[in-house]
């Protein structure tokens, strides 16, 4: 079985966000980028079927030289070898053709990626890619099995779960779940010493089409200040919350 | 020319999100002077869509459909959208719209804006907003194409009221084997509860409720209120409640009109998931607990006894306001 999981390159969950050029770029001074944490839980599951059903494991991003530490990650947590299609993402739909063109040269069975990147949010990309390539999608999978030429996935619904048989070549999007927090690995000395030998190809892109394009940005107004209540007078909250807020 | 909206129902009646898809479809065509049509499947009485502002009702019936199928429900509203001519298509973000929109986007060559927040922009080209770095940010974003899907955030627009007068069409879309290739096993869904997407108030509680056999309380708060409940990212991770309770930046995103939470510190990447929340309670031992800087109401106080306490309160409440 032939595995591509899909690593977007995002700011660290505790970033400071902040904007430059009256608000149109993303202020990346002092921010770590790390692997997508959806993205992460998809390595993990990959490096699963690795181990267990003899997989073979790449990686892909779609991405500037700036992302290669990222993706050295991933080659040390266990991947075989990475992809950087060599240009700056700028919208899910040029991300996803980008994409396209790597799963389908490298014809294979299972392309694994995040429900969403962190940082916009899409959860466009692997709709799009599967759509595109001509694959079956699942998305917010919490749960996969592959047993020969059929898939077994869980997906999350709201309130609740769902059971989903697919063919393969699938597409997931991934999130945690299909592996627990727990298992998530720190590369070791061994990986990283590894990865370094390990081929990092970049790929030239096929410079496909935007359809969408990020203007400027804005932070939400600051919050007024917390009205604190009295422990002991849960009335005045009831009151609040019912007359004030119209909550309840 | 009109604007396309679909709108969802479960075992054949129209969900809430519906009406708030469609009043914003009707702002939207508002701005383009053009009207509403929206395309339901397997919906029963479609009527009520008068009221915010839908003209017309393409009905799709069609066994195969009784069980939501991505790739299937893309094409029956592809094939709608070819039908209107849209050059609008909005779909909500509900767990199955966010997993059908990229597929209808690629399949109407539409540039796709998830998680729009406000009517769009239309003086210099099509612009919405939306959010972006977890509700960190807001973005505008352009869309280039001639035809736009997009995806309005839950309770971002609110139900807006337009009545106009309504025609229903039956409308049978071509499907193939092709469209079926996902089989949909089981579904496991717990059915007396409010799930935390559809939830007008959702009750949280973090690891400072001590282990999961103090969650008693919590379920009986939420059930006081019609809630849904919902756990810090630590909760879910030792097993306390499942994963599909996990709500923040990692989790799930909350857009309730009321949040409780309990227990609850407030860091940042809890806060990012559930900023969208119109009212946010912290209840929390510790008054410096960053949560009571993103709270709308706080009471500094133990969960072991003032919940039990409002609980008692909010059940007198109801029976006097009911
Ligand atoms: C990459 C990454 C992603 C993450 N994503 C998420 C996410 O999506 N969602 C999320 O929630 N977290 C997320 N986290 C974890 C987050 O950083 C915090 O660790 C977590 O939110 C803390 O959970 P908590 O508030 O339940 O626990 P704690 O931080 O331990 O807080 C417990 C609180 O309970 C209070 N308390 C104790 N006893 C009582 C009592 N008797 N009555 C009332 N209050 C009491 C304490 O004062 C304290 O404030 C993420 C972390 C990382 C690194
Ligand atoms: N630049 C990128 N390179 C590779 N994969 C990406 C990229 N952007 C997004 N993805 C994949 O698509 C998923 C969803 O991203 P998005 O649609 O941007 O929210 C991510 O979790 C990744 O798996």
């Amino acid at each position: 079985m032939k595995i591509l999981v899909c690593i977007s390159h995002v700011p660290d969950t505790t970033s400071k966000i902040n904007f430059t050029e009256n608000d149109t770029k993303f202020d990346t001074t002092g921010v770590q980028y790390v692997i997508n944490p959806n993205d992460e839980f998809g390595l993990t599951r990959a490096m699963w079927f690795k181990e267990k059903q003899g997989a073979s494991v790449d990686v892909v991003t779609v991405g500037g030289k700036d992302t290669e530490p990222t993706i050295r990650k991933a080659l040390a947590i266990g991947a075989d070898t990475a992809h950087r299609i060599d240009t700056i993402p700028l919208d899910g739909f040029q991300v996803a053709k980008e994409l396209a063109k790597v799963a389908k040269d490298g014809e294979y069975d299972l392309i694994i990626a995040g429900r969403e990147s962190i940082d916009y949010n899409g959860g466009m990309v692997p709709g799009m890619l599967a759509k595109l390539i001509g694959a079956n999608f699942i998305n917010t999978c919490v749960s996969l099995e592959i047993d020969g030429e059929a898939a077994t996935a869980v997906r999350e619904i709201d309130g609740g779960k769902e059971t989903l048989k697919s063919s393969l070549p699938l597409v997931i999007g991934g999130q945690k779940g299909l592996v627990e927090e727990s298992d998530l690995k720190i590369p070791n000395m061994r990986g990283i010493m590894m990865a370094r030998k390990k081929p990092l190809n970049v790929v030239e892109p096929l410079s496909a089409e935007t359809q969408t394009e990020a203007k400027n940005f804005r932070k939400p107004e600051p919050k007024g200040e917390v009205t604190l209540v009295d422990a002991d007078n849960l009335d005045k909250l009831i009151d609040l919350l019912h007359n004030e807020a119209k909550a309840i | 020319m009109s604007v396309l909206v679909y709108t969802e129902s479960e075992n054949g009646k129209l969900k809430k999100v519906a009406y708030e898809v469609a009043s914003f479809a009707k702002g939207i065509a508002d701005l383009m002077g053009t009207s509403v049509t929206a395309v339901t499947i397997n919906a029963e009485n479609v009527d009520e869509l008068k009221t915010y502002g839908v003209e017309k009702v393409l009905k799709v019936s069609h066994d195969k459909l009784s069980k939501f199928n991505a790739d299937a429900y893309a094409e029956v509203i592809t094939q709608a959208s070819k039908k209107e001519e849209a050059k609008v298509v909005v779909v909500s973000q509900s767990a199955n719209a966010k997993y059908l929109a990229p597929l209808l986007s690629v399949n109407l060559n539409a540039g796709y804006a998830s998680n729009v927040v406000a009517l769009p922009k239309l003086d210099d080209g099509f612009v919405v907003e939306r959010t972006a770095f977890t509700n960190k940010a807001f973005n505008m974003t352009s869309i280039s194409t001639d035809v736009r899907v997009l995806g309005l955030s839950n309770n971002a627009f609110g139900l807006k009221e337009n009545e106009v007068s309504l025609s229903e069409e039956d409308f049978s879309p071509e499907l193939t084997d092709d469209n079926f290739k996902i089989n949909v096993k089981s579904v496991d869904k717990n059915k007396d509860k409010v799930s935390i997407a559809d939830a007008e108030v959702v009750v949280s509680a973090g690891r400072g409720m001590k282990g999961p056999e103090n969650w008693g309380m919590i379920e009986e708060l939420a059930d006081v209120l019609g809630a849904a409940t919902a756990c810090s990212k630590p909760v879910s991770d030792m097993g306390w409640r499942s994963h599909g309770e996990h709500v923040g930046q990692t989790g799930k995103p909350v857009a309730s009109n009321l949040y409780i939470a309990i227990g609850i510190s407030g860091a940042i990447q809890h806060l990012a998931g559930i900023s969208a929340s119109k009212n946010k309670v912290v209840i929390n031992t510790d008054p410096e607990a960053p949560f009571f800087k993103a709270a709308d109401y706080g009471i500094v106080g133990d969960a072991f006894e003032v919940v039990p306490q409002l609980i008692e309160k909010l059940k007198e409440f109801k029976a006097n306001n009911s």
